[in-house]
């Protein structure tokens, strides 16, 4: 579904990915697990189109993206929950989600919008209790929920899911991979990139590693949790994140 | 006393009235964008300028409706030409490219039009007309002035608050990257914000002809004018910029009547450094507006 080849990504003279290969095959759930500041982020933005990559190839459903721009992107099925969740502060709860469902106009098939945000409330009923509040007031747990649902309203093909367990509370973490897990049983192909590596390979099939804007690791995430070369680099510190957070 | 009072504060909503269309078609742009359009002021020009040359060959609504229509291609045509193609631009850049417009704008109209001052007919009655208003006289174009004004307000007010594009533009304005991860077109949705705050400036600038003429060079001190109603206000508030429109116009209004006409201009600069000094997010601005 998804496939990214060789891929280099600079911010003027500082390059932040180099030679980064990967895919993602449909009906998988893929996390890409790595460090603060190991290029994770960059890339789920070049595969939106929000970065230019310097070299390699973005290849989505059997075409090259490169130039497709990013509504363009969207329009063609992958959409992706950002970083820090990003939702409108001053619009509604139901505007956000409504505002997410824009391209299935833009496909012709605004009919099924309203069913949608049948689908997405029934998911998040905390969502449709605080429908009419301003997106700004909702706790940092519904505001990710918000961003997810808005990503979801858009009926992705493929969901990318950037640090969505980041500064939240360790019940609302577990909440937030379950309902990855849903999404996934759903049908709908996922890429979830988390700093939370136990949490990330736990709900996945596969799984990349990160460092410095390099792929050093790749597999199986049952073989990435039992590696020791993860164990020693993150899964040692999550452990201890871990406890910090009081999760299991 | 209070017959002259009624007419300096009538006076000064007015002029308010005016100040306030300017400042929110500040905000409409920042909103967008993050960037002050200093060309504000010459959409205000261009649509009475537009409307004179018209209202000779054509019925005074059907010269209006022109104009703003023509002033809209024109603020499309700035976003289009100046604005679109700057891939990640600095917002100290566009402000830069915009007071360079605003002196294109400015030159070309007195290219076009001389240097004459200009005015619409009145829209009903004649320069001596006057109705009696708690003892003052008011000219009817007063009325026209701050009727269409006001239905301005509320007409941008109701857009940005129903209209699913005025959502769409609020979307764009609140957090530009989760916009365009909607779908939406964002860059489409900046040209309107410039088409929007061009058409508002052209119908102001047609309905207070009559009383304030107009000219080529009217734009930049209606730019400072609803530069200052937007601070004012706090940036990014079309209500606030409203109260503060009329705050301003009433403020100077009364200014004059205790000092010279010609300190009028100082009166309100001197709001502008004081607001910027003291209160830079505005009067009513309960937080800094926040732009990632």
């Amino acid at each position: 579904m998804l496939t990214v080849r060789t891929l280099d990504v600079a911010y003027g003279a500082i390059t932040v990915l180099r030679g980064v290969s990967l895919h993602v095959k449909a009906g998988e759930v893929v996390a890409i697990v790595g460090a603060n500041g190991a290029g994770k982020t960059t890339l789920l933005k070049a595969v939106t189109g929000l970065v230019h990559p310097t070299r390699g190839d973005i290849w989505l459903g059997g075409s090259s993206i490169l130039s497709t721009g990013t509504a363009g992107i969207v329009a063609a099925g992958c959409s992706l929950v950002p970083e820090g969740r990003q939702i409108f502060g001053d619009l509604s709860v139901r505007d956000n989600l409504l505002l997410g469902g824009y391209v299935q106009y833009r496909r012709g098939k605004a009919a099924e919008v309203d069913a949608d945000l049948k689908r997405v409330l029934d998911m998040f009923p905390i969502l449709g209790k605080r429908s009419s509040q301003l997106g700004g007031t909702l706790s940092g747990g519904e505001q990710q929920m918000l961003a997810i649902g808005r990503a979801l309203m858009a009926r992705p093909t493929l969901l990318m899911l950037d640090e969505p367990s980041m500064g939240l509370a360790p019940l609302i973490v577990k909440e937030i991979f379950e309902v990855i897990s849903r999404i996934s049983k759903a049908g709908c192909t996922v890429l979830l990139v988390e700093q939370n590596a136990r949490g990330a390979l736990k709900i996945a099939s596969r799984g990349y590693v990160l460092e410095t804007g390099r792929i050093v690791l790749e597999g199986s995430a049952e073989d990435l949790l039992a590696s020791s070369e993860m164990q020693r680099a993150y899964l040692g510190r999550d452990v201890n994140v871990d406890s910090e957070r009081g999760t299991p | 006393m209070s017959a002259l009072f009624f007419q300096y504060l009538m006076a000064g909503l007015t002029y308010g009235m005016i100040y306030a269309v300017v400042g929110m078609g500040f905000n409409i742009i920042y909103n967008a964008t993050g960037v002050i359009n200093f060309a504000q002021g010459e959409f205000v020009m261009l649509g009475g300028m537009i409307a004179v040359t018209l209202v000779a060959y054509l019925p005074l609504p059907l010269a209006i409706v022109l104009a703003v229509l023509a002033t809209m291609v024109v603020g499309a045509l700035v976003e289009l030409l100046f604005i679109r193609w700057l891939t990640s631009p600095s917002v100290l850049r566009m402000i830069i490219i915009t007071v360079g417009v605003s002196i294109l704008i400015r030159e070309a109209a007195l290219l076009i039009w001389g240097q004459n001052v200009r005015a619409l007919p009145y829209f009903t009655g004649t320069e001596i007309t006057s109705l009696s208003i708690g003892g003052a006289r008011v000219s009817p174009q007063v009325v026209w002035t701050l009727a269409a004004c006001s239905a301005l307000v509320a007409l941008t007010t109701a857009f940005f608050r129903w209209s699913s594009a005025g959502k769409q533009m609020r979307a764009c304005a609140s957090n530009r990257v989760a916009a365009s991860l909607c779908g939406l077109p964002t860059r489409n949705l900046i040209t309107a914000s410039f088409v929007l705050s061009a058409g508002m400036g052209a119908l102001a600038g047609c309905v207070v002809s009559p009383i304030t003429y107009t000219q080529y060079n009217i734009g930049t001190g209606l730019a400072i004018k609803g530069f200052t109603v937007a601070i004012l206000g706090g940036l990014g508030s079309s209500l606030a910029a409203v109260t503060a429109g009329l705050v301003l116009g009433v403020f100077e209004a009364f200014a004059v009547s205790v000092l010279p006409s010609a300190y009028k201009d100082a009166v309100s600069i001197a709001l502008l450094l004081a607001i910027l000094f003291l209160r830079p997010t505005g009067l009513f601005a309960a937080r800094v507006a926040y732009r990632p």
